[in-house]
């Protein structure tokens, strides 16, 4: 089901079944042009198949941005190991709830791009790795999976195509880690989710130490859009290095939250006061998170003629991330949010990495005291200083995503920090922005 | 230790899901799954995934110490889970946090003496354009008001 009504803004591609009755079953799947994707690519050669992803722009949606066709053609084809596609669909950076509404409303959508995956590096099994809150996907993907197996679009020689493939639901147990696309693999092996030491990537040693192409949901579920209408196509619907659409979690301060798909290059205060229906009470914009919590937080004045995508985040030194926006309003305490970011990444840190491990912490308990009241004025160059200190220092991105989003907090929001010097506990903390309306 | 025919059959389909020599893949899953039917990840739990998948009990203590949804100890039939990562915050999360344990007197991972209620603050849980949201178990909140919270616990006493 949609747990928020679509915005007539929206561009629907990968939502183009959404609110359709039945949406999720197969039937209505095959209904609307469902697998004929696949069919089409299964008489392409693979490297055909890669170039159309290639020209499609498609850039991986789980936070990276990495040039989905291109890693695809990492995976060394001629290997005698077989071959892997994992699906992450971990999400659990904060902000982000769109790989939910994809499985849950059109999982065929998905199964359908792991197999082209699969034609496209010669994978003939798939596991589909879902965090452990969303059992209820999992039990939908499951069905799903029986369906596709029962009307033989999974399994042997699927369609007479001659391509056989297998495809699994896997669980998680609860971890942001684990969203680590090499902690993944450890923990799809029953490990720990402890990062891998890369190189080796996982397109040449992933899982089970064999090549693997590992995507976020939303990746895979649009590809069977690009083989359909052709990547040039799904290109044109973003931007020249940025194809296709994004998936758009509006959080936060807005009066319309959802998840909304969004081309790429869409205007930031189109969409807020728009697609969001603005901020919410009458307020005004202090802040904006663009793609989850890892992401360094922008100012309202630099929304001001940002767009979403790629390269406009990056010049703006943020990220598009995974399309997590999290809107904050005029009321909204800095240190307070950026004390509860710092809670969350000290409490998911995997303790592989000392700088994560003990800065996390460290900048934890300073944030906390300095919240209630308990600052001193060397504290604030600490923050930052602690932060800087974590940056490119530890295996995997969670310590970069602990101290980015902590540094710029700092850095844009400085007079914050000062207003709680006072010994008092917060001073915005009175403010009616917590209570919900 | 044996379990119910269900979950009997989801193990055996679990240790025949990954590739050959690899049925350790199936630990986390299995340990989750067990937790369900038998309430936590007990000893006797412990030392009869180890034993199906061929791995020592230490080897699954590791792993399991790690992963926030597997409990050691039981928690309440009914587990609410109550989210006060950002979108939740933002929209109120903490002062349902608040609610929940001066309602029931409780403090987090705690459960009430007659076991039937648990809570826990947790972290994102992927409901965030829909905040704030809680989890009872498995299902999803959206929108969760104190008075809305305090009907879904109500509804909870009265379906016991």
């Amino acid at each position: 089901m949609l747990y928020n009504e679509p915005s007539p803004l929206e561009t629907r591609v990968l939502t183009r079944r959404f609110g359709i009755p039945n949406a999720a079953s197969i039937d209505v799947y095959l209904a609307t042009e469902g697998y004929q994707a696949f069919l089409k690519a299964a008489r392409m050669k693979p490297e055909e198949i890669i170039e159309e992803v290639k020209i499609s722009n498609l850039r991986g949606r789980g936070g990276a941005g990495f040039p989905t066709g291109m890693k695809w053609s990492f995976v060394p084809r001629s290997s005698p190991k077989p071959k892997y596609i994992v699906v992450n669909g971990d999400e659990g950076e904060p902000g982000t709830c769109k790989d939910r509404v994809l499985i849950e409303n059109d999982p065929h959508q998905l199964i359908e791009g792991v197999l082209i995956a699969g034609l496209a590096v010669d994978a003939h099994a798939g596991y589909v790795y879902i965090r452990g809150e969303y059992r209820y996907l999992i039990e939908a993907l499951e069905k799903a999976i029986g369906e596709a197996y029962a009307k033989g679009w999974l399994g042997k020689n699927i369609q007479g195509t001659g391509f056989d493939f297998d495809l699994y639901a896997h669980t998680g147990a609860g971890s942001y880690e684990c969203g680590e696309e090499s902690a993944l693999l450890e923990s799809l092996e029953g490990k720990r989710g402890v990062p891998r030491i890369r190189p080796p990537f996982p397109a040449v040693v992933g899982a089970f130490q064999c090549p693997t192409v590992l995507n976020n949901v939303e990746t895979y579920c649009a590809v069977p859009a690009i083989l359909r209408d052709g990547g040039a196509a799904f290109a044109a619907l973003g931007l020249p290095k940025a194809g296709g659409t994004k998936m758009t979690c509006l959080s936060g301060h807005v009066n319309k939250p959802g998840v909304y798909e969004l081309p790429l290059g869409f205007p930031v205060m189109k969409m807020i006061n728009e697609v969001g229906g603005g901020i919410r009470g009458g307020r005004k914009l202090k802040a904006m998170i663009p793609g989850g919590s890892s992401c360094p937080v922008l100012t309202a004045a630099e929304c001001e003629g940002a767009t979403m995508d790629y390269d406009s985040m990056a010049g703006r030194k943020t990220m598009l991330g995974s399309g997590g926006v999290i809107i904050l309003d005029d009321q909204t305490c800095m240190v307070k949010a950026a004390m509860r970011l710092m809670r969350f990444y000290s409490h998911e840190s995997c303790g592989w990495c000392i700088p994560c491990r003990e800065g996390t912490t460290w900048l934890r308990k300073i944030l906390v005291r300095f919240h209630e009241g308990g600052g001193t004025r060397t504290d604030i160059d600490l923050i930052g200083d602690i932060a800087k200190n974590m940056l490119g220092r530890t295996f995997c991105p969670l310590g970069d995503a602990a101290a980015m989003p902590t540094i710029a907090f700092v850095e844009k929001f400085r007079e914050e920090f000062e207003d709680h010097l006072n010994g008092k506990p917060c001073p915005y903390e009175n403010a009616t922005h917590l209570v919900t309306a | 230790m044996t379990f119910s025919p269900e979950l009997e059959a989801r193990f055996e389909k679990l240790l025949t899901s990954y590739p050959p020599g690899r049925q350790r893949s199936a630990l986390i899953p299995m340990l989750l799954y067990a937790q369900d039917e038998v309430g936590s990840v007990s000893d006797e739990v412990i030392d009869e995934v180890a034993r199906r998948i061929g791995v020592t009990p230490l080897q699954v203590n590791e792993v399991l110490s790690y992963y926030t949804m597997l409990h050691r100890k039981p928690m309440g039939k009914y587990h609410v889970q109550v989210c006060t990562n950002i979108s939740c915050l933002l929209n109120g999360g903490d002062k349902l946090w608040e609610h929940v344990c001066k309602r029931l007197d409780l403090g987090n991972k705690e459960v009430t003496e007659d076991g039937q209620i648990s809570i826990e603050e947790v972290e994102c849980m992927g409901a965030c354009s829909w905040a704030p949201a809680i989890q009872v178990n498995y299902d999803f909140h959206h929108f969760v008001t104190p008075e809305k919270l305090d009907e879904i616990l109500d509804g909870l006493r009265k379906k016991q």
